[in-house]
């Protein structure tokens, strides 16, 4: 197994001289391997951007070290470490740097060095995939919400990286809009051994990662499989987040003397069970 | 405070070569009181539709009444203050609201420009601050050393702050944990009923359209082509397909359901609450039968 990212006992703040406020990210190792998915949950302001940040260079921590594919990310070695990494922002409007839609995916193949050809190929593909493909000549900061969330996602997936990082990148998506995109994102996983690090509030989503990270006040809480994760209960409630839905029905069902056998994280068993608990007997 | 769009159509950067029309012949009416939901494809023109209910984007054609006041295209529009005052926007990039030194500042800016007394201004934002789940020592902090969640808890305080009579959320819990999604929501409902205020939110959250609002339109391709009860929008899955829509989760989930009953429960349950105690009524009923 190849090694992509990983953090070593991470600290950083961003507030080095006042002792007094804690760090945003507090001690954090984790590592991913290639063509992994990885999802980071956790409440408001528990450290999940900035760890971002640390991993394509934006900021560099205090303590500790962070390694993207195995090399410890420098002042140095940004940009080449950065080619290989695709980023999607939890705010499209701060990542936009090109006058039209199609400047903008463009924009940073150029500065990799990819032929004019082939990145205008790209340019389309990737627009196409988001269903921009109409916006080319559109102005970025002139369109609507889930508009500027496809053009940046379209950015991040031209870059054909290594590593794809999304923060809450799906967050202003109709529902299909986002099917679609994860959908996308899925294929090209098979496809071209993609890895995936996503940032969600969605914990729907987060029950299709193979891992989960579990962020608390910058730490990490808890690192496991989704089932794993969720079974913690009520343990994440108190720290921002909610149960998927079927645990939620589960429960619901229970309380109001609905016959059920066990603890269910997807719908399906949850149907099954439900089946065989009440009618198929 | 009666809300309605007369034949509204909207044209960003009209009369010049990048023209575009966003909106369509739009009629909508929201009575005072009303929680209306928009909800609509990415692109069909929710967010447009919103800056007309304070003034901030005038129709090209058509015309506006917000309570007293009305908007009419092609005439100039006079001391919107009152309105702006009356009108509070929760913006679907909390980024584009926030612009003060100190979340304190920004807070407070609403209120003391519509004649708020600093003391009062100040006494609110520190009520507002906690209502929202913030701890009180962020009011030092610059709003841009937030986080994404934190920026969007900041903008809602701001908006809450001016007291609105009419409070427009465009797309609200984008960003927010998912504890902070629902108490955020409970608060504006709690708000809406407490007040008697006139709630518009545009959600891409069927969920939340189901289990908040009185109305639900529907917006396509830069026009309002339905507008019902949740029991009749999300009684017709055809239609919300055609508009490339869903239904909430717990309507799907209540349709697996009724295929393994073999027969559909007395009503759409629009919350979890409610279909749990549906399908335990049923279930009760078919043993009793037997
Ligand atoms: N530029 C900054 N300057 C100072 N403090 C910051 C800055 N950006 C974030 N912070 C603080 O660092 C902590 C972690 O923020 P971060 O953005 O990493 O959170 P997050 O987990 O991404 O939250 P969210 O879910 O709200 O996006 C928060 O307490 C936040 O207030
Ligand atoms: N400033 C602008 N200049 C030109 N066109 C714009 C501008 N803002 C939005 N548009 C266009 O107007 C149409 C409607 O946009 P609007 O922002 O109202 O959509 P929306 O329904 O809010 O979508 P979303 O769910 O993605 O936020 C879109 O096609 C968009 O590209
Ligand atoms: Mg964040
Ligand atoms: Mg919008």
């Amino acid at each position: 197994m190849t090694e992509i990212l990983s953090f070593n006992n991470v600290s950083f703040s961003y507030t080095p001289d006042n002792p007094e406020l804690r760090n945003a990210v507090q001690d954090v190792s984790f590592s991913i391997n290639e063509g992994e998915w990885i999802a980071i949950v956790g409440h408001n302001g528990s450290g999940k951007s900035t760890m971002v940040k640390l991993v394509c260079g934006l900021l560099f921590p205090q303590d500790g070290e962070v390694r993207v594919m195995r090399n410890v990310l420098t002042e140095e070695n940004l940009w080449e470490v950065r080619s290989n990494i695709g980023m999607v922002f939890q705010n499209p409007d701060n990542q936009f740097v090109g006058a039209t839609v199609q400047d903008d995916v463009a924009f940073a193949l150029e500065n990799s060095g990819v032929p004019y050809t082939e990145m205008v190929d790209r340019v389309h593909s990737s627009l196409a995939q988001v269903k921009m493909d109409k916006f080319l000549n559109h102005e970025p900061h002139h369109l609507s919400g889930g508009q500027k969330q496809r053009v940046a996602i379209a950015g991040a997936l031209a870059m054909r990286p290594k590593l794809l990082i999304l923060d809450e990148a799906t967050s202003m998506l109709d529902p299909q809009g986002r099917d679609e995109v994860l959908k996308t994102v899925r294929a090209l996983r098979e496809e071209i051994g993609l890895t995936v690090l996503s940032i969600t509030h969605d914990v729907e989503e987060a029950l299709f990662a193979d891992r989960v990270l579990f962020m608390n006040n910058g730490q990490k809480y808890a690192e496991g499989t989704p089932s794993e994760i969720f079974s913690l209960g009520d343990k994440l409630v108190e720290f921002g987040l909610e149960l998927p839905f079927a645990m939620r029905m589960t429960k619901l069902f229970k309380d109001n003397g609905v016959l059920l056998e066990g603890q269910h994280m997807s719908e399906e068993e949850l149907v099954n069970d439900l089946w065989t608990s009440n009618f198929n007997k | 405070m009666d809300i309605k769009l007369q034949q509204v159509s909207y044209a960003y950067s009209k009369g010049t070569p990048f023209e575009k029309y966003a909106l369509f012949n739009v009629d909508l009416t929201i009575p005072h009181g009303t929680y209306q939901a928009i909800i609509g494809h990415t692109g069909s023109g929710k967010s447009t539709i919103l800056q007309h209910f304070n003034g901030l984007l005038k129709p090209s054609e058509g015309q506006v009444h917000i309570g007293e006041r009305v908007i009419v295209a092609g005439k100039k529009a006079k001391e919107l203050k009152p309105v702006r005052q009356k009108v509070g926007i929760v913006f679907q990039f909390p980024e584009h609201q926030l612009f003060e030194e100190t979340v304190l500042k920004d807070i407070m800016f609403g209120p003391m420009n519509f004649g708020v007394s600093e003391q009062v201004a100040e006494a609110r934002a520190r009520e507002l601050i906690k209502l929202v789940g913030l701890p009180e020592d962020i009011l030092n902090k610059s709003p841009f050393d937030l986080s994404g969640g934190q920026m969007r808890r900041v903008a809602i305080a701001g908006v809450l702050a001016m007291d609105p009579e009419v409070i427009v959320l465009d797309e609200p819990t984008a960003g927010l944990d998912p504890r902070g999604q629902k108490e955020i929501m409970d608060m504006f409902y709690n708000l809406h009923k407490e007040r008697g205020l006139t709630t518009i939110l545009v959600t891409h959250s069927m969920e939340d359209a189901a289990r908040y609002a009185d109305q639900i339109a529907i917006m396509h391709e830069g026009r309002c082509v339905l507008n019902g009860t949740p029991h009749e929008i999300f009684s017709d899955s055809d239609t919300l397909e055609k508009y490339r829509l869903e239904l909430p989760h717990i309507v799907r989930f209540q349709r697996k359901i009724e295929q393994l009953m073999k027969k559909p429960l007395s009503k759409i349950c629009l919350t979890e609450e409610e279909l749990a105690a549906e399908v335990a009524h049923a279930l009760r009923e078919g043993r009793d039968a037997k």
